[in-house]
């Protein structure tokens, strides 16, 4: 499998997903973790959704990039499995999806949370945004997918649009703009950034970063989530070249440096938040 | 302080009364003089400057010891009893708790009475000399434990022993797994004690002399004779403890002195304290209320009480060792717990025990053991898992879940985790069998994998390419049959012998005449026999063999079987089928003292031991490897994540084996949460969900494994890293290299 190879794949999900006119929809779904304490509030049931077209050079996921494949879930049996674990999840948490990227399959992500909603599971969407747009008829999904979203975890890759291209192949305006949308649509939210030496470690692009959260309105958290070398086994596995070759994870400083800047010590609401606000 | 009248009224003023006052009824005290704390844990003090002065002097001890190879001192031609030696102190005139096992700090005592060569070979394996004199004299005059179980052993109870399908048994040592009710004698006082001893020892049979009186009346009579020593070592350390304890510090001491007694004259592989925090807490609170103490006394009393019990030592050989390593006593201290009444019985005592682990140090004795119920309150539940996530120092019991089986509020945890009624309830203590080798008995016709002998009973060897299920489940019960029938056995010549060469006098002085037994027996290599039945069944397995037709590897053909620890109900009915299976086979067999069965899923560190033992199993584990611990799933074999391995583990049956299932937890900090606020809330959330779902018991590690990879390259760096092994808390440094590389390699969940 070469880096690019599946960046082709068709930008409308229904191209790739087979819905049948009398069955449930299918999600394809990478894996499933019973045990997530860091992707969303409290403890929650994780499903890993298959498919992405960023290339994020740090991706520690690239098993999760292709399109289409995996194994087919309905939302039903993906909940079910999941509720089996209802007993750990206090009250704040529930299941949060995770990709690859979630809204590749947004169909499917949708009928999940709506059924997941009306079982009284908090529901949780851990996004990067790429497939974000305000055309039609995505965008309206999307819209009724916010309605049935608990708490959303958007993970901004790069400030600078052109270094986002650099980084994941794709710019970020389209982010940015979804983003927007959350913050006057009262629709909560994490945001996190990776923070990598020699890619994302720069004082102005931080700065820059900080500044823009600030003016967002529903932010709960904000997360520097120091670069990590676990996936570089990944890679190797797949026969992937490695983009990152050689560098190292931030040193404790930079970390410190990078959540001052991005003044997140000043985002205290999760520590009260409860779903179903 | 005024000078109290010495009547027992007197004693007890400041106590709510009740039927406590007219019977022997520690619950009854505790339910009377009970004050919940809600709170969290901000009212704590830290350590006085004598707590201090005292814990470096023991680190320092500590240090020499580890120098020394891991034994400071031990006595060659003293027998250890309760009144063998003079007082010994640390620090005369800053210990408010004395006491020591010998008369100077961490010098070992001789106990030759589970048997001779064990305690002679644990000396000569530190460089001591044994007195020829005392080998004279248990072998020629007095007769041991271990004499006793060898002259009754039948030939298919030493092969057994001998191949280790079963290994532990306590035939050379102590058995252990007593809880005394330590708390009668601050309550009321030794005098009280033996007055009702000789009153039941009056009441013992009618004059008709069937063993069983026989029996009763000579161990009273052992009881009532330890209860007089046990005054006369107090009254050694200048304590007069005939009565009640008139304050705290009293009262802790009182219940010290019961507890010494214990460690002076058994070295069993458990030597629990039991349940004393709500005791101490009724003496604290009305010390208080009378304006005699501070928290910082009442802090210090307790910082001295754990000092004492984390200096408890005995002397062990290198074999013992390598099955319980790290020097474990398994002083396990039951904090916590809710009432039948559905009152928590959180008191401050109870944050002031986890208090010590801060004040002087992380340390794995005593195995501190929170009986954990949902509805134990917000602020000692998130202290408890502070204190986890620092140390490590902390095992979790389900309380709602004991309490209910048990019929009882008042029970403590002997052993490593095994629940026991504190008034009037005991455990024989057994060893375990291990059914991994079992399975490879059925596969080979009896034939010991290793020893390459026929140890089980001679049945056809599987000889087929691939696996038959059913075949394989035929031959399975046969020698399972087996299994149960030698081991628990050989257990009734144990538990017999017991009792009549080294009977638990002191222990049991401090617990009701009339008790309820419970036999208990253990299993080991479960995972590995669970997902070994499941490759067969649903793998397509087949055999490698050697040029003798021994079974030696394993490929299954379909590996993608279900495995133990997936939350896989496939998987998972094999494992509770398991446990309901074998446990009716050992209980169609006769028990000792018409004891009840009771089984157990856990291994301490003998997981290591029982691997190297065991051969290649059908479910890829190679021979020669560890097995998994306790109840956990084989290494690998979880692919869904750490809850959904706790709610494999929580499927079984506690009502089978209410000796515990021990679940060993490992997680590094970060998958926790990212801030420590979030990490506490993950774990109260994880023991409650884990509870919840009847899970049994659980151990906490919070590290990152390149910290352990570190500590093993540079002990001297981290004196006092602790890690939880199955059921037991223990010093990384202190593991043999084998199993440090174990715990290094165990399934530490991590977030990708």
């Amino acid at each position: 499998m070469k880096l690019f190879e599946n960046t082709n794949t068709p930008t409308n999900l229904m191209d790739v997903v087979d819905t049948p006119e009398n069955g449930p929809i299918k999600g394809y779904v990478h894996s499933v973790e019973s045990f997530g304490a860091v992707d969303g509030p409290g403890i929650r049931f994780t499903a890993f959704l298959q498919g992405c077209r960023m290339r994020c050079q740090y991706c520690h996921n690239p098993d999760t990039w292709n399109i289409g494949v995996g194994e087919e879930m309905t939302a039903d049996q993906v909940l079910d499995d999941a509720e089996r674990y209802k007993a750990f999840w206090g009250d704040t948490g529930g299941i949060t999806c995770s990709g690859g990227e979630s809204l590749v399959q947004i169909d499917f992500l949708l009928d999940l949370f709506t059924k997941a909603k009306a079982r009284g599971i908090s529901t949780c969407l851990d996004t990067s945004g790429n497939p974000f747009t305000r055309d039609q008829p995505w965008f309206g999904k999307f819209e009724q997918l916010m309605a049935v979203t608990d708490i959303s975890l958007v993970d901004i890759k790069h400030i600078n649009s052109a270094e986002h291209k650099k980084l994941t192949g794709f710019g970020n305006e389209n982010i940015l703009d979804m983003i927007q949308y959350m913050s006057s649509h009262n629709c909560d939210m994490w945001i996190r950034h990776v923070l990598v030496p020699e890619r994302t470690d720069y004082d102005n692009y931080l700065t820059e970063l900080g500044d823009y959260i600030k003016t967002l309105n529903n932010v709960q958290k904000v997360e520097v989530l120091p670069y990590h070398t676990l996936g570089v086994k990944k890679y190797h596995e797949l026969g992937i070249a490695y983009p990152l070759e050689g560098i190292e994870p931030p040193t404790p400083d930079r970390i410190k440096n990078a959540e001052k800047l991005l003044h997140t010590a000043d985002y205290t609401g999760y520590k009260t938040w409860k779903p179903g606000k | 302080m005024k000078q109290l009248d010495k009547t027992e009224t007197n004693y007890w003023e400041g106590f709510n009364g009740g039927n406590w006052q007219s019977e022997i009824n520690v619950r009854d005290f505790i339910q009377q003089n009970l004050t919940q704390y809600n709170g969290d844990e901000s009212f704590l003090a830290g350590p006085t400057e004598a707590t201090t002065t005292l814990n470096n002097q023991v680190l320092n001890l500590k240090k020499q010891e580890r120098a020394a190879g891991g034994v400071l001192d031990a006595d060659t031609n003293v027998v250890a009893t309760i009144t063998s030696h003079g007082p010994g102190y640390l620090n005369k005139d800053l210990e408010t708790i004395v006491g020591l096992q010998t008369d100077k700090p961490l010098k070992r005592a001789f106990m030759p009475f589970g048997g001779i060569r064990m305690a002679e070979d644990a000396l000569e394996s530190y460089g001591y000399k044994p007195d020829p004199e005392m080998h004279k004299i248990f072998t020629e005059y007095h007769k041991t434990h271990n004499q006793g179980v060898f002259d009754v052993y039948t030939p298919d109870m030493r092969k057994a022993r001998h191949y280790k399908i079963v290994t532990g048994l306590p035939d050379a040592y102590a058995r252990g797994r007593i809880v005394a009710d330590f708390p009668r004698i601050a309550i009321y006082g030794i005098d009280r004690l033996m007055a009702d001893k000789f009153n039941d020892f009056q009441h013992i049979g009618d004059g008709e002399m069937t063993d069983d009186v026989i029996r009763l009346r000579e161990q009273v009579s052992d009881q009532y004779r330890a209860l007089g020593d046990i005054k006369k070592m107090a009254a050694s350390y200048g304590y007069d403890i005939s009565k009640p304890a008139t304050n705290a510090q009293e009262a802790i001491q009182w219940i010290y002195f019961g507890y010494l007694a214990a460690v002076k004259t058994q070295n069993g592989a458990a030597m629990s304290v039991g349940r004393i925090d709500t005791t101490i807490d009724a003496f604290i609170e009305r010390d208080m209320k009378r304006g005699l103490i501070n928290e910082s006394q009442a802090q210090e009393f307790i910082d001295h009480l754990v000092m004492k019990l984390r200096m408890v030592r005995f002397i062990r050989t290198e074999e013992y060792n390598s099955l319980f390593s790290g020097d474990p006593i398994w002083a396990t201290l039951s904090l916590g717990g809710v009432g039948f009444d559905g009152r928590h019985h959180i008191t401050k005592t109870a944050f002031r025990f986890l208090k010590t682990l801060d004040n002087m140090g992380a340390a794995p004795e005593p195995n501190i053991t929170l009986l954990w119920s949902e509805a134990l309150p917000e602020g000692f539940k998130r202290y408890a898992t502070e204190v986890s996530i620092t140390s490590s120092t902390i095992q979790y019991e389900n309380d709602d879940l004991m309490r209910t089986e048990w019929g009882t509020d008042y029970y403590g945890i002997a052993c490593c985790v095994s629940a026991q009624p504190i008034k009037d309830g005991v455990q024989f203590f057994g060893a375990r069998a291990n059914l991994a080798k079992a399975i490879l008995y059925a596969i080979n016709g009896g034939v010991d994998e290793i020893g390459e002998k026929q140890v089980g009973p001679e049945t056809k060897p599987i000889t087929t390419d691939v696996i038959d299920y059913d075949d394989f489940m035929k031959k399975f019960s046969v020698q399972a049959d087996w299994l149960a029938d030698v081991y628990v056995n050989a257990l009734n010549a144990i538990q017999y012998m017991h009792d009549k060469y080294y009977y638990e006098a002191a222990q049991l002085a401090l617990k009701d005449t009339h008790l309820d037994y419970t036999f208990a027996t253990g299993i080991s290599g479960f995972s590995h026999a669970v997902d070994s039945i499941s490759a067969i069944k649903y793998g397509k397995v087949h055999v490698i063999r050697d040029e003798k037709g021994v079974a030696v590897d394993f490929k299954a053909e379909d590996n993608d079987y279900p495995r133990y620890g997936n939350n896989d109900d496939r998987a998972d009915e094999i494992a509770v089928w398991l446990i309901k299976w074998f446990y009716g086979k050992m209980n169609t067999h006769h028990l000792y003292h018409n004891a009840k069965l009771s089984t157990s899923v856990l291994t301490i560190t003998s997981n290591v031991v029982y691997g190297k033992n065991t051969g290649t199993t059908p479910n890829g584990r190679q021979k020669g490897e560890p097995f998994s611990p306790g109840a956990n799933p084989a290494y690998g074999a979880e692919k869904n994540g750490a809850l959904a391995s706790l709610m494999s583990t929580a499927k079984i049956p506690y009502h089978y084996a209410t000796d515990g299932i021990s679940n060993t937890f490992g997680v590094t900090p970060n998958t926790l949460g990212h801030d420590d606020e979030t990490r506490k809330d993950t774990l109260v959330n994880m023991i409650d969900g884990y509870m919840h779902n009847n899970g049994m018991h659980l151990n906490i590690n919070v590290f990152n494994k390149e910290t352990l990879i570190d500590a093993q390259k540079h002990p001297e760096e981290y004196p006092t890293l602790t890690v939880r092994v199955s059921g037991y808390c223990v010093y990384f440094a202190d593991l043999t290299k084998e199993q440090q590389d174990d715990v290094i390699s165990r399934t530490f969940f991590e977030e990708m």
